[in-house]
């Protein structure tokens, strides 16, 4: 199959971006930062994409989902991107999915529905320290009764303070740095011994600190396999870290429009700048990284759907390319609107926001290079 | 199974059964690859024989008309073939400015009669062209070109200089920009075409800082070029200049997948241990490797089934041949002193440093880099000004 979006695709980018446009723009974000939301999204928003189907994208048809892959999700996720939507589609929707599929089916048949009803949003939380390191896992679980009893801290919960469940990466063997040993845990946000601290981030998302004191689940609540969670948390971590690649580039290619726009208008010695080709020069330049990013997050997009084994290593190479990308994009974004580019009544900063906590989350360029330099051997 | 993956089966046993274990060898010297012509010398009876049975079964240009040559193949057929070229580590049967860049102008632009007899002769390997189109006052700024053709009646009579003139000393026949109108600038320059036998025509050859010559000065002091060798019409040659461009600047562009997706860092697993920051910069060139050959295949898709911007080819050239001065770059640098030796046969007389000084040329030949930013600028983003 060629490397571009089918009919269907592309229908569904058609009916996702005016939809979006809509209900989930910019405006919405300064209104959700201007009047202090605590929620950190729209509730609405969230039940509107349910209503569409989006929210079940990802899960099986035979559970209740759309059946679809990474392409089509990647398609809402640049949509996001490029309005800057809050939403837990990212998530909830695609990433808490894509490890849920190795939950028991009793936890699958009580959070499939709950997700694409729009009834659920679901936290992930898997960082203890500031940069991304999921092997790193040091939060305990211990065995307990007929489960088990988690204690510790994790960091970086996006939505963590409103989400029903929490996907907790937790060690139930060997030491913090290795792969193996790490379990899966599905837990209920009102747990007896567990307490999120929000806090407001740059982009104005709202992210958490968990704290988990002695947390009783109930063995229903492992993931995949005790000691074995790598596995569901690998499948977890490719459908996130792509869906942010495919965010970032909506974002960066928001940024890239705008700021096209404004080099057509503004005039300084007499002309609209575009005409000068120091500025010419560096907008082809950009077009060029943000095409590349575009094509590498398709390419792994089709990878995952297709279950190649290198699938995992295009995720990193999308990731970190759509990391790279986005940043120029928005860097020179700013630049190239000058004194405008810094007010805060111009969108241009949000992205620029925006885009530094997507590259944070799920591991950013340098963590997603030196993984790719590890996996060719060196 | 689908038609494509019949054909890819298919295609895949006769690549096997066909395909000498020698044309399955990495490219090592510059002979090893087929250019063709009156005067090539086959560097192997098997590069001969890999030649005859792909040129036999129109696989030279799997994707032009059988009547021409051709395999007749679609788009999708064409890359499976090559995918599975590729998986064999099959050598290409034919490298040829007749495929890249003249075939392509010549399937638009050609009467019936110039394709039937031109086309067949590329595919076939029999006739090996070049390209007259720089001069000395002429470079990025083609279209100011001077070489004139004096209408004759039936021919014209052509004076004048190019230069860089790729392999114009093993060509057979020339593709050559010439102002047929001093009037119009645009509309003053014909495509024409003729044999580098023809008297008056001598070539100079030019060394690079690579040490090799594969390029002239050619010259031309009257030279007849019968009427019915133009391709397009009189004075609308810059139309078939230019679509031809587009086609080189694909080309080239490939040129920055060298190694395709193998990792480059692996080869140097034991330098990079002990040089961190080196380390991180070959990581980095990785994933700029990986996204330029996602780009590259998404692009050939696009373009092949007419989705790209027309453009969009200059975008590639630029990625690619920047992306390709890189990983030569990180080659030497990783070689270290090793891969300052020129001459030893130990290191195939100074491969190395010759191949990362060659690939200086990509981002100058077929339009520089910053031509085609301009062009990107202008044609895609619609940037305003002249
Ligand atoms: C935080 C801050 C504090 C400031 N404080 C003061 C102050 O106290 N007093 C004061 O008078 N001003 C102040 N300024 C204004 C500042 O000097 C201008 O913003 C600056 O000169 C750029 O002008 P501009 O914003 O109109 O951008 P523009 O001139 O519109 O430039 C937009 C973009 O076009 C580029 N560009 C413009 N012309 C060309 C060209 N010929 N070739 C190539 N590129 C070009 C620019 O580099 C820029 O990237 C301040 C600005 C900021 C951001
Ligand atoms: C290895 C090699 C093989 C070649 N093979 C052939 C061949 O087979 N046939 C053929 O006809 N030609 C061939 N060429 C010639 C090639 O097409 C020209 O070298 C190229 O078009 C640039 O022209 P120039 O060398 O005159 O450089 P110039 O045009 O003089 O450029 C000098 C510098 O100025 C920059 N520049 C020029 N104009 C602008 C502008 N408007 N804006 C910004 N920067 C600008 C250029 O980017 C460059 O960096 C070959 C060249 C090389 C190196």
């Amino acid at each position: 199959m060629g490397l571009y979006h089918t009919e269907d695709q592309a229908m569904l980018k058609d009916s996702v971006a005016p939809f979006l446009a809509e209900n989930g723009s910019i405006k919405q974000l300064r209104s959700l930062r201007d009047s202090n939301d605590a929620t950190g999204f729209a509730r609405d928003l969230w039940s509107q994409f349910a209503e569409m189907g989006l929210n079940g994208i990802l899960i099986p048809e035979a559970e209740g989902g759309l059946g679809l892959g990474h392409v089509e999700a990647g398609i809402v996720l640049e949509e996001i991107g490029r309005n800057l939507t809050q939403s837990p589609f990212l998530s909830t929707a695609v990433a808490a999915v894509e490890a849920l599929r190795s939950a028991s089916a009793d936890i699958r048949g009580q959070w499939f529905p709950k997700i694409a009803g729009g009834e659920a949003v679901i936290g992930l939380a898997l960082e203890e320290g500031k940069k991304h390191n999921p092997a790193a896992t040091a939060l305990k679980a211990e065995r307990s009764g007929n489960g088990f009893k988690l204690t510790g801290a994790k960091t970086f919960v996006v939505h963590g303070h409103v989400a029903d469940l929490l996907l907790v990466s937790a060690r139930t063997a060997g030491a913090a740095g290795e792969e193996a040993g790490i379990t899966l845990f599905a837990v209920p946000r009102d747990a007896a011994g567990l307490t999120a601290e929000a806090d407001r981030l740059v982009d104005s998302s709202m992210s958490a600190r968990i704290t988990l004191d002695g947390v009783q689940v109930d063995a229903d609540a492992v993931i995949g396999e005790v000691d074995a969670g790598w596995a569901p948390l690998t499948a977890l971590l490719n459908a996130g870290r792509l869906g942010a690649s495919a965010e970032l580039v909506g974002v960066g290619t928001g940024a890239m429009d705008m700021t096209f726009d404004y080099l057509k208008q503004r005039k300084q010695f007499g002309k609209v700048i575009g005409e000068f080709q120091a500025l010419q020069h560096r907008a082809a330049h950009l077009y060029g990284e943000m095409e590349g990013a575009r094509s590498i997050v398709l390419k792994a997009q089709h990878m995952l759907d297709d279950g190649d084994p290198r699938g995992e290593m295009f995720v990193s190479a999308a990731k970190a390319k759509a990391a790279k990308s986005t940043n120029l994009a928005v860097r020179e974004g700013v630049q190239m609107h000058g004194g405008m580019g810094m007010t805060d009544a111009y969108d241009i900063g949000l992205y620029m926001k925006r885009d530094r906590a997507l590259n944070e989350v799920f591991g950013d360029l340098y963590f997603h290079a030196d993984k790719l330099a590890k996996m060719n051997g060196y | 199974m689908t038609d494509l993956e019949t054909f890819r089966k298919e295609a895949r046993s006769w690549l096997e059964a066909n395909c000498p274990p020698e044309m399955r060898q990495p490219v090592k010297a510059d002979d090893d690859v087929c250019w063709g012509g009156r005067n090539w010398v086959f560097s192997s009876p098997a590069q001969k024989q890999w030649l005859d049975v792909m040129a036999a079964k129109g696989w030279t240009v799997p994707d032009w008309p059988v009547a021409y040559g051709g395999g007749g193949l679609s788009p999708e057929q064409t890359k499976a073939l090559r995918q599975e070229m590729a998986k064999l580590n099959c050598r290409s049967p034919l490298n040829s400015f007749g495929i890249w860049m003249l075939g392509p102008a010549l399937l638009k632009f050609g009467t019936e009669e110039q394709k039937l007899h031109y086309l067949p002769q590329i595919a076939r390997g029999e006739i090996r062209w070049c390209q007259g189109y720089s001069e000395p006052g002429s470079g990025s700024d083609l279209v100011s070109l001077q070489t004139f053709g004096e209408d004759k009646g039936d021919h014209w009579v052509v004076n004048g200089q190019k230069i860089w003139t790729s392999y114009a000393d093993k060509a057979d026949w020339i593709f050559c920009l010439v102002r047929t109108n001093k009037e119009d600038k645009y509309q003053g320059i014909s495509f024409l075409l003729f044999d580098m036998t023809t008297p008056g025509v001598t070539t100079k050859p030019i060394l690079l800082i690579s040490g090799a010559s594969p390029f002239c000065e050619t010259f031309f002091d009257n030279v007849a070029v019968p009427k019915h060798q133009i391709v397009g019409e009189l004075n609308r040659g810059w139309d078939v200049a230019k679509y031809l461009l587009g086609h080189e600047r694909e080309m080239i562009s490939g040129m920055g997948g060298d190694g395709g997706m193998a990792s480059l860092g692996s080869f140097y697993a034991d330098v990079l241990a002990d040089n961190p920051v080196l380390r991180a910069e070959m990581a980095m060139f990785e994933v700029e490797n990986l996204a330029f050959r996602a780009h590259s295949e998404r692009f050939m898709d696009e373009w092949k089934t007419g989705r790209a911007h027309p453009a969009y080819s200059n975008l590639m050239k630029y990625v690619g041949t920047e992306l390709n001065k890189s990983r030569h770059e990180l080659v030497m640098a990783a070689g270290g002193s090793d891969a300052l030796e020129w001459e030893s046969a130990r290191t195939n007389g100074g491969a190395r440093p010759r191949a990362w000084l060659r690939t200086k040329a990509n981002s100058i030949e077929g339009g520089t880099s910053e031509v085609m930013l301009n062009v990107v600028s202008k044609r895609i983003l619609e940037m305003p000004g002249a």
